[in-house]
């Protein structure tokens, strides 16, 4: 029990951040909003996926990913692809020439299923998909660039070139992908149709679920010995790698785990909004999902999932009204988080806001047990 | 006969579409020689660099309609003094912003590839409040336009072999003036060894600073160049930033010639391929070798043989 306390919920503090950001995803948000405006949270937070990818993976690890948008389209689009699939039945499909392949198929005069689709008329193959085909990919580039000790800007910008290679691949294979429209009109998941109203707060709260789960994850990850390394790593490489650890392995490690967590992400955004397109893959949705993070704290994994509903809030809302004036915004947030908030939401909430909510539960909890709190308070000056 | 064509339309094909690739390659070039200066003497990556580029696009386009306006009989003289002021003022502008945000960041440079990509999005929005959405041109003075036709077959654009012409001596001066002036000296110093150079008696702050604003004012004139074969508009710059830093690295960062060569084969590789798949697959082509050979050989074509 102690040590699911102390390194699952990151002791006292932790579980009460974990806490108030369950109160929020699972009974705030769903009683005040509307199913409509509840939909769209959902989204906001499958993107809290990728912002938390990025804090592992950016934040502790210090290794900048301006790619990630690759494996949220990956996810989505193999969730998509299932979706599809299922929604292009012969029966539904028999006014098109070649009955039972998707409709952009027959648009594009392709007779035949491409053999890269055929296994995803499987439900477990796809959702097995969503972890291997990234993890595999994230593997792939990681290697060859990790292993050979290249990092930094180099591969911030090479990420970003393989995010910018897809999206052109994706718009310009049409027959294959759906082209610039995406895979749309997705109707059920295994005979469930997800379009109504119930499925959609199921989604949502499957979504919630999925989203603390990966945050526990992290938490876990990040209080082993594992986190102390990729800590020490993103610090002083070269002296982690005197002491004998093979840096690459980790970076690796790290990278893939980061690109599983965002295609989560992905497979449920496809899941909530019912498309997927390029334009949730490319370079400018991969470069805003650091901003997310960063916003929200880039060492701070609840953090990241309120920057990234508050960043995505912002956007639907300015971009609506006043869309020269959002982008300037968005502009100044990247030179703001990086000139004077380092530490983003998370960083101000732990300057300003932290001491008078320690002084309060201190008070609190003394009455109860004086000598635990003081050990544990002693106990998470360590894991931090 | 190969897919289709004799073997003269062939070689007609390859010199038409080389030197299509050739406007590509000043582009690229111009915008890589700034970029390779900056990134090899403060290990920075302005993303901002492709807006950058569209200043030095716009000031070509407002001096073209100032002289319409008001002194028509300078049309044919314009475009050189135009070229000047697309440097100057793209120079002013990035010894500002180095002042302002670049250099308090040097000791982070992924921070600042974050900080530079906001600085790219400002810089677009401005460009669309004062220019507007749509794209614009200069009008081009009437000794650009036209062609010249070698054979019958063959037709090259003026203004391609202008634009040429301009990156030759571009290109020139900028190695000249690494090898050959004080400046360059000084610069060559900070990219081998800051400290050292520091201890030397250089100012490597005024030296960084100067390198910036020289690196954005080539990019500036880059924007004069991408006039004669596009149209500008505020995210014009945007589309070449990737492309560019690949010619970077692909050339191996610390040398220039290594810049010139993968220029080259990159935009020829772009620009032939273009004709025989769709545009986007010639590009994806492109994009996915140079990534394969980087992956393979990560310190690029030309590597500098200094240890970092």
């Amino acid at each position: 029990m102690n040590t699911f306390y102390d390194r699952w919920l990151g002791g006292r503090q932790g579980a009460i951040g974990l806490l108030l950001l369950a109160l929020l995803i699972f009974i705030i948000l769903p009683v005040f909003l509307d199913i409509y405006r509840l939909n769209n949270v959902g989204k906001y937070l499958t993107y809290a996926f990728a912002a938390v990818s990025l804090v592992m993976l950016w934040g502790h690890a210090g290794i900048l990913s301006l790619g990630q948008g690759i494996f949220f389209g990956v996810g989505g689009y193999c969730m998509a692809m299932y979706l599809k699939l299922e929604a292009s039945d012969p029966a539904s499909t028999a006014r098109q020439t070649t009955p039972g392949i998707p409709d952009f198929m027959d648009w594009n005069q392709i007779t035949q299923l491409p053999l890269f689709w055929e296994p995803f008329h499987s439900l477990p193959f796809t959702i097995l998909a969503i972890f291997v085909v990234p993890a595999v990919l994230a593997y792939i580039v990681g290697a060859a660039m990790f292993k050979r000790r290249v990092g930094g800007v180099y591969f911030a910008i090479i990420t970003q070139a393989i995010a910018a290679i897809l999206t052109i691949l994706v718009v310009g294979q049409q027959g294959y992908t759906g082209g610039i429209n995406g895979i749309t009109d997705l109707k059920t998941l295994h005979g469930w149709n997800i379009n109504t109203d119930s499925a959609k707060y199921i989604l949502y709260y499957i979504n919630g679920v999925l989203l603390v789960g990966v945050i526990l994850l992290c938490r876990y990850i990040l209080s082993s010995k594992l986190g102390r390394l990729l800590l020490a790593m993103r610090d002083k490489e070269d002296r982690v790698r005197f002491s004998g650890y093979d840096v690459s392995n980790f970076k690796i490690f790290v990278f893939s785990l980061s690109a599983i967590i965002s295609a989560i992400g992905g497979a449920m955004f496809t899941l909530q909004v019912g498309f997927m397109s390029p334009t949730f893959v490319g370079i400018v949705p991969s470069i805003e999902m650091v901003i997310l993070a960063a916003v929200g704290g880039r060492l701070s994994l609840i953090g990241a999932v309120y920057g990234a509903l508050l960043v995505n809030y912002g956007k639907s809302a300015f971009s609506e009204s006043f869309p020269a004036l959002w982008l300037f915004l968005m502009g100044g947030m990247f030179i703001g988080v990086v000139m004077f908030f380092p530490n983003g939401l998370a960083g101000l909430y732990q300057t300003y806001l932290k001491p008078s909510v320690d002084r309060f539960l201190d008070k609190f909890t003394r009455k109860s047990s004086a000598v635990k709190s003081a050990a544990l308070s002693e106990k998470k000056e360590v894991a931090e | 006969m190969l897919f289709g064509y004799s073997f003269s339309d062939l070689g007609s094909i390859l010199v038409m579409q080389g030197f299509s690739g050739l406007s590509l390659f000043s582009v690229l070039l111009l915008m890589a020689l700034g970029l390779a200066i900056i990134f090899g003497q403060m290990g920075v990556i302005n993303m901002a660099h492709g807006e950058f580029m569209t200043i030095g696009a716009y000031s070509i386009y407002v001096i073209s309609k100032i002289t319409e306006q008001y002194f028509p009989g300078f049309m044919a003289y314009y475009f050189v003094v135009a070229i000047i002021a697309a440097f100057v003022i793209a120079f002013t502008v990035g010894y500002f912003v180095e002042f302002l945000l670049i250099r308090h960041l040097y000791r982070r440079p992924l921070d600042t590839l974050l900080a530079t990509w906001g600085l790219s999005l400002i810089m677009q929005q401005i460009f669309r409040s004062v220019f507007g959405g749509r794209e614009v041109s200069p009008t081009l003075p009437d000794w650009l336009m036209g062609s010249w036709s070698p054979t019958p077959s063959i037709d090259i654009p003026i203004n391609g072999l202008f634009v040429m012409l301009i990156t030759l001596v571009v290109t020139a001066v900028v190695i000249l003036a690494l090898h050959k002036s004080r400046w360059g000296l000084k610069v060559r110093a900070t990219t081998q060894n800051r400290l050292m150079a520091g201890a030397v008696g250089i100012n490597t702050q005024k030296v960084d600073r100067m390198t910036f604003a020289v690196g954005c004012g080539v990019a500036g004139i880059a924007g004069a160049a991408f006039t004669t074969i596009a149209s500008t508009g505020p995210t014009s710059g945007s589309t070449y930033i990737v492309d560019t830093f690949l010619v970077v690295v692909f050339g191996g960062a610390a040398s220039l010639l290594g810049t010139v060569a993968s220029a080259f084969t990159i935009s020829q590789a772009q620009s032939i391929l273009t004709f025989f798949m769709t545009n986007a697959m010639g590009k994806v082509v492109t994009l996915l070798a140079i990534i394969v050979i980087l992956m393979l050989r990560p310190e690029g074509l030309f590597s500098s043989k200094v240890r970092k």
